[in-house]
């Protein structure tokens, strides 16, 4: 990065450790952290909705449904993560490349199941495997991104079924007699009122999301961890930077990365709660009436 | 007659594909100087100036991805990549699973590395890292064994006293031991396990298989591997 690496050998103190920390490596370490924020930030949302329509589909009229929606939760929410993360994606994908297979080579002759091996024709790779390595490496996140919304999800949908519950009785029946329907009554008042009830589960599975990220690197995204681990590990001379093992300081770093996002994160999610009290019918909405008068 | 045509006419259309097609190369990136991952964040060591050459005189492109060990085999039996150079020795076990080119790397030592010559290496506590041939043996031996999902970590617990001593391959301990300034040390007899090293690929690959067999044989006489060999392992590596 700066002009004067360009013999690590010979640098020494500060100067030896401005090139090592700007090196191709560390920047991929840095740039992994970016990643992980970027999962997170687009995985909570997913899920928040995945969760919200398995708590419909488990409230439904429909038996079907509502058998869907509390088989879903209950059997994701009874699969370790990583048993889901070997086994669940591994299907998605070899799944995926079947159905392109059926399409794009239907007079391909050979069997798809060779043994162990799975085999479908190039053109349904997904992706190619003449795509550039970032091709690669947006699936893999974009597959991340699904499996951890299906498992968060469920957790989720348990959380929002319970919160759905939880809003008091009165209030429905208030809306019943206004004469709205069911589906005016679930959103202009049930869907409105639950968040407060929701939040506490709600804020528990973010904090559980972001310490679950280590999970990436199962799906071959080099996520922080990863980094910390390669980078820490003790290096010989067939490195430009050698150095004993430094593990240590750099999950000292991931630590203070991870603390200062969880305060972060509590920080908001108290604000959010203190606006979503307001105007219930529970202790906290109360207090805040009581307390503007 | 007919299906005679009808398969020359399959078999054109794969080899056209297959010369189009990128050829990604799966490995581990942490077993220096065999495969790491350099300073730039790009695979290196003598498994990359290798690969890159066969892939050269096979007139295939290939791309370079890392995957954790634990997992090599099955990741390129889904396909994920389509070949594994990653220092893996050629097994009965492993073949029954994927195929193997011949040897590139010929039967090398393993050895044991510990803090002091007075370790007991058959009642021990020994590591090794999951899933090698050392770990295998290590289990055979009547030794407690300890295993790390990299090779950097069974080095890291016999520094910190959590296993006595640890069983890799000589050609990957002799840089760390000989710059240890004497911490670490060599302890009892080298040990021969398994054959030499090959390159893994699915069993459905035999085209490929034969393409790589071909371009290592080529490597092979005209000397080209045994010179790397020797540049990445020292002069005393056993080459062909």
């Amino acid at each position: 990065m700066f002009s004067y690496c360009s013999d690590p050998h010979t640098l020494e103190g500060a100067r030896w450790l401005s090139c090592y920390l700007t090196t191709g490596k560390q920047m991929a370490f840095y740039a992994s952290f970016a990643t992980v924020l970027a999962l997170l930030l687009v995985t909570a949302p997913v899920a928040l909705l995945f969760g919200f329509g398995g708590a419909m589909a488990a409230r439904s009229h429909f038996l079907p449904l509502r058998w869907f929606g509390r088989g879903y939760s209950a059997i994701v929410r009874g699969v370790p993560d990583i048993a889901f993360f070997l086994f669940f994606v591994i299907a998605l994908d070899q799944g995926l490349e079947y159905i392109r297979h059926k399409i794009k080579c239907p007079d391909w002759d050979q069997p798809i199941r060779q043994g162990n091996d799975f085999v479908v024709c190039p053109q349904a790779k997904l992706p190619l495997s003449s795509s550039p390595q970032w091709v690669h490496e947006v699936y893999g996140f974009s597959l991340a991104v699904v499996t951890f919304a299906i498992v968060f999800g469920a957790f989720a949908a348990n959380v929002l079924y319970g919160a759905m519950r939880a809003v008091p009785r009165a209030q429905i029946e208030t809306a019943e007699a206004y004469g709205m329907t069911r589906r005016q009554t679930f959103w202009r008042i049930l869907v409105p009122q639950m968040w407060i009830y929701a939040l506490p589960g709600l804020s528990n599975l973010w904090m559980i999301l972001i310490k679950a990220t280590p999970l990436l690197f199962l799906l071959g995204i080099e996520d922080i961890v990863y980094w910390a681990r390669e980078l820490g590990g003790m290096k010989t001379s067939a490195f430009a930077y050698p150095h004993p093992d430094w593990r240590l300081w750099y999950f000292l770093a991931l630590m203070v990365f991870y603390l200062t996002l969880t305060r972060v994160s509590e920080v908001f999610l108290g604000r959010l709660a203190a606006r979503l009290t307001h105007g219930q019918a529970t202790i906290g909405g109360e207090r805040l009436r009581t307390a503007a008068r | 007659m007919k299906k005679l045509i009808l398969a020359a006419a399959v078999f054109a259309v794969s080899t056209g594909i297959a010369g189009a097609q990128t050829i990604r190369m799966g490995t581990e990136g942490a077993y220096p100087p065999y495969n790491f991952v350099n300073d730039n964040g790009e695979v290196d060591g003598f498994e990359r100036e290798l690969g890159d050459e066969l892939c050269k005189r096979a007139g295939l492109t290939c791309e370079w991805v890392t995957n954790e060990w634990d997992s090599i085999i099955p990741n390129l039996v889904s396909g994920n990549y389509d070949t594994i150079m990653a220092g893996m020795s050629i097994t009965p076990e492993r073949d029954q699973v994927i195929d193997f080119t011949q040897e590139y790397i010929p039967g090398s030592p393993s050895a044991y590395v510990a803090l002091s010559d007075n370790v007991d290496l058959k009642g021990g506590v020994i590591t090794a890292q999951t899933s090698t041939i050392q770990a295998s043996y290590v289990a055979d031996s009547g030794a407690t064994l300890v295993e790390f999902a990299t090779a950097d970590e069974t080095i890291a617990a016999v520094r910190n006293g959590e296993a006595d001593a640890v069983l890799a391959d000589k050609d990957f301990l002799a840089p760390i031991v000989a710059e240890s300034n004497g911490e670490l040390k060599f302890v009892g007899d080298d040990v021969i396990i398994g054959g030499g090293v090959g390159m893994g690929l699915r069993e459905s690959d035999s085209e490929l298989k034969a393409k790589f067999n071909e371009a290592i044989s080529s490597v092979k006489a005209d000397g080209t591997l045994n010179a790397m060999i020797k540049k990445w392992f020292g002069d005393d590596a056993a080459t062909f």
